[in-house]
């Protein structure tokens, strides 16, 4: 959901930005501005007014029944010495940075390939985007029950060494999710990776070819560099998104065994709403704004000052 | 040119009236769950055969009598629910009758004036009072007022096991704790999981330490918890009860991936009647799952069930017994009178009616009336509703389900120390200290 959001936020923004620097008016300032208003009210009514809403909650004592009493620095403190927090900060890291190097080289390499414009490569493009036709609660569900070390695929199957405890060991269990993760969103890269595959003019492969680069170099030379702002969005939609795994890994782990999937998206969740602890709740959910904003403000700049400026020099 | 551009304008004005009136009509609406028809109440409970189509039946039959009050229902998942209800509650939206199971859950609902006292209607109605099993007002009742009516059935924790597997290692069920590990060897050598359980739901867990810490301490030691005296969950029984359930775990006792199973897909309760594992500790409310679910397992008497076992030097009664109590339906004090009306009529006539007990006592439950005796001899499931019936009834102390008579807090903390106690990633004492921290919340 919140990645759909982004992306087709994104470029709109980005045009924005390019008519301003180049042939923006004052008269088409004006009426552009207008434009942004229906997008922008809905991010105040939703995005903003809620998160100060939660600004203000982390400051009290709340059951989400019951009346609101003022806490002062209570919760904060609370939250900040709670070894679980940290924990769930950690675990939501380890999913973050495994994740982001598990699906990108498959996203790049599945997105170049199905870019192609032969018909065997449209016909697997269909069967590698099936994933995306799914919500995270089906997957999870359908996981967790293939994955039943009992009654399971492995019985399924007749395969025994299938029958492991895949979700209850707390060492296996991180590997699992994340597993599940890629096979969720990496079609959605691979979607991202083949549009800006196919935006590369054809002209650089056809030099390139003459001057004798073969498939490994044109893909090193050529595809990963002109990819460039292609992979900045596709690893802030990643990063910022791994924030959000919340749904995928609350049907299918709960968060357990014990605290080994428990990440800060859950634990903000179990601790206000099957803990009834709003405040703390809230206190998470700030820490959760914050990380997020910090890496995407990151992986932006990571793209360099002149983040819209063109590729395509001299052609 | 010109057609185009005001074309242009009235779109921009349409896609900025959008969120305005859509945020209008959401603000101002009261549509959703929580309304209910002109009359009626509106009645949020949970999914699950058997009850599930026992109280639909009730409300059926009840709706048909009153088109003038009729009761609308939404079922749930159990554990979705549970949190479900609380988010309506504290929103605003809740429904006319609240389904829940008293104790600590009810007592946050009563202190924040959430829902109706129900005392003075008891009063006026002494006759559905003493109908009831008197045990089962105790989780109803917050500072001597009673906000929920008891209904449905008793379901105390019971030992079931597969009589076939165990015929097969030729082993009678365990009288003592000692017998239950050299039962886990027994059926560990022949392939079978010693016990089954659900403890991703991680309260199937709690339920051992409920029985364990009762049989080692009594309910003094819980009762102290419940009270919220310092350092409750440091006394000894506490923690001779965890350190024998790690015992359990080490010896392989509980069914391999036992901590990715839940209750609510109901596979524990299939690993038992499949031959997958010889025992399981649960709800008496899965016997009429089992006989739902398990094929002709049930009816072909394989099922069988026994005492919690008893621990060498333990002071609890061997007698005393773990569960809920009943089930409770409370009236939402934000319902408007009409819709309290309706919920009472209900209450009054729909509840527990002469079909919806017969119905419980078929599909293998035990309702909390008085008087039922010669029902329930006279059912098919005589032997496990009897059972059930002087479990309950003889018991010298029923303890309610940890989880339900703490605070949602406490309760919440207490489920997430059991899971990993079960995962041996912490010790008894640092479950003791965890849990600590909790009293009085």
């Amino acid at each position: 959901m919140s990645a759909g959001a982004l992306t087709a936020r994104e470029p709109a923004e980005q045009q924005l930005a390019g008519h301003h620097s180049t042939t923006g008016t004052k008269a088409q300032g004006g009426s552009l501005g207008w434009m942004v208003l229906p997008a922008l009210l809905f991010f105040a009514v939703f995005a903003v007014l809620p998160l100060l809403g939660v600004v203000a909650l982390s400051f009290t004592n709340w059951d989400g029944i019951g009346a609101i009493s003022v806490a002062g620095m209570d919760n904060w403190l609370a939250v900040l010495s709670d070894p679980v927090m940290y924990n769930a900060v950690w675990l939501t890291f380890v999913i973050m940075v495994v994740s982001w190097l598990v699906q990108t080289p498959i996203s790049l390499l599945l997105g170049t390939f199905t870019a192609g414009s032969q018909k065997y490569r449209a016909v697997l493009a269909v069967l590698y985007f099936l994933p995306l036709l799914l919500s995270s609660a089906a997957i999870a569900i359908a996981y967790k029950a293939l994955l039943d070390p009992n009654f399971g695929l492995a019985e399924g199957l007749g395969l025994p060494f299938l029958a492991q405890d895949w979700l209850g060991q707390p060492q296996l269990v991180l590997f699992l999710v994340i597993f599940v993760i890629a096979w969720q969103f990496v079609p959605f890269h691979t979607l991202i990776y083949q549009g800006g595959v196919r935006q590369i003019p054809k002209s650089l492969y056809e030099a390139a070819e003459i001057d004798g680069a073969g498939r490994v170099k044109q893909f090193f030379y050529i595809t990963v560099p002109q990819l460039k702002y292609t992979i900045i969005t596709s690893s802030t939609l990643m990063v910022v998104g791994s924030l959000t795994y919340f749904d995928l890994i609350f049907v299918l782990t709960a968060g357990g065994p014990g605290n080994s999937t428990r990440i800060l998206a859950l634990d903000m969740y179990l601790t206000g709403f099957r803990a009834n602890l709003m405040g703390p709740a809230s206190v998470i959910a700030v820490i959760l704004v914050v990380v997020g904003l910090g890496l995407a403000l990151l992986l932006q700049r990571l793209g360099g000052k002149n983040a819209g400026g063109s590729q395509l020099e001299g052609l | 040119m010109e057609s185009r551009l005001s074309s242009r304008r009235s779109f921009l004005a349409l896609a900025a009236l959008t969120p305005l009136a859509a945020w209008t009509v959401t603000a101002c609406g009261t549509s959703g769950p929580g309304t209910a028809p002109a009359g009626g109440a509106t009645f949020w409970s949970l999914t699950g055969e058997p009850n599930e189509s026992i109280r639909k039946k009730s409300l059926d039959a009840f709706n048909a009598a009153n088109p003038d009050s009729k009761i609308v229902a939404t079922v749930f998942q159990n554990d979705a629910y549970k949190t479900k209800i609380k988010t309506a509650i504290g929103a605003g939206q809740a429904p006319t009758i609240i389904y829940g199971w008293g104790g600590g859950t009810l007592k946050t609902y009563a202190q924040a004036g959430q829902v109706e006292d129900l005392t003075g209607w008891f009063d006026a109605n002494p006759d559905i009072k003493a109908k009831l099993f008197p045990s089962s007002f105790g989780a109803a009742t917050v500072d001597g007022k009673i906000y929920a009516v008891p209904t449905q059935t008793v379901a105390p924790i019971v030992f079931y096991y597969n009589k076939e597997l165990f015929a097969k290692a030729n082993a009678q069920p365990p009288k003592t704790w000692d017998e239950l590990i050299a039962l886990t060897k027994t059926f560990n050598d022949m392939g079978v999981a010693p016990l089954s359980l659900g403890g991703q739901s991680r309260w199937t867990s709690m339920m051992w330490l409920e029985y364990l810490l009762d049989r080692i301490g009594g309910p003094e030691v819980f009762q102290a918890i419940f009270d919220g005296k310092a350092k409750a969950w440091s006394d000894p029984a506490v923690l001779e009860t965890c350190a024998k359930i790690q015992e359990l775990v080490s010896a392989n006792g509980f069914i391999k991936g036992f901590s990715s199973i839940t209750a609510d897909s109901n596979a524990d309760q299939a690993l038992l009647f499949t031959g997958k594992a010889a025992m399981m500790l649960h709800g008496a409310w899965t016997y009429g799952g089992m006989k739902h679910d398990g094929g002709t397992f049930v009816k072909d008497g394989k099922l069988g069930w026994f005492d919690f076992p008893t621990v060498s030097g333990g002071k609890g009664d061997p007698l005393n017994t773990v569960g809920n109590p009943a089930q409770y339906l409370s009236i939402s004090a934000k319902a408007s009178d009409a819709e309290k009306e309706a919920a009472k009529k209900f209450f009054k006539d729909g509840l527990l009616t002469t079909d919806e007990i017969t119905a419980y006592i078929s599909s293998g439950a035990v309702p909390i009336v008085q008087g039922i005796e010669d029902k329930l001899a006279s059912s098919e499931d005589k032997d496990f509703l009897k059972y059930v019936y002087t479990l309950s009834k003889n018991a010298p102390s029923l303890q309610q389900s940890w989880d339900q008579a703490l605070s949602p807090t406490a309760a919440e903390a207490l489920l997430s120390n059991i899971d990993q106690l079960f995962l041996k990633s912490i010790t008894p004492a640092q479950f003791a200290e965890n849990m600590n921290a909790t009293l009085g919340k």
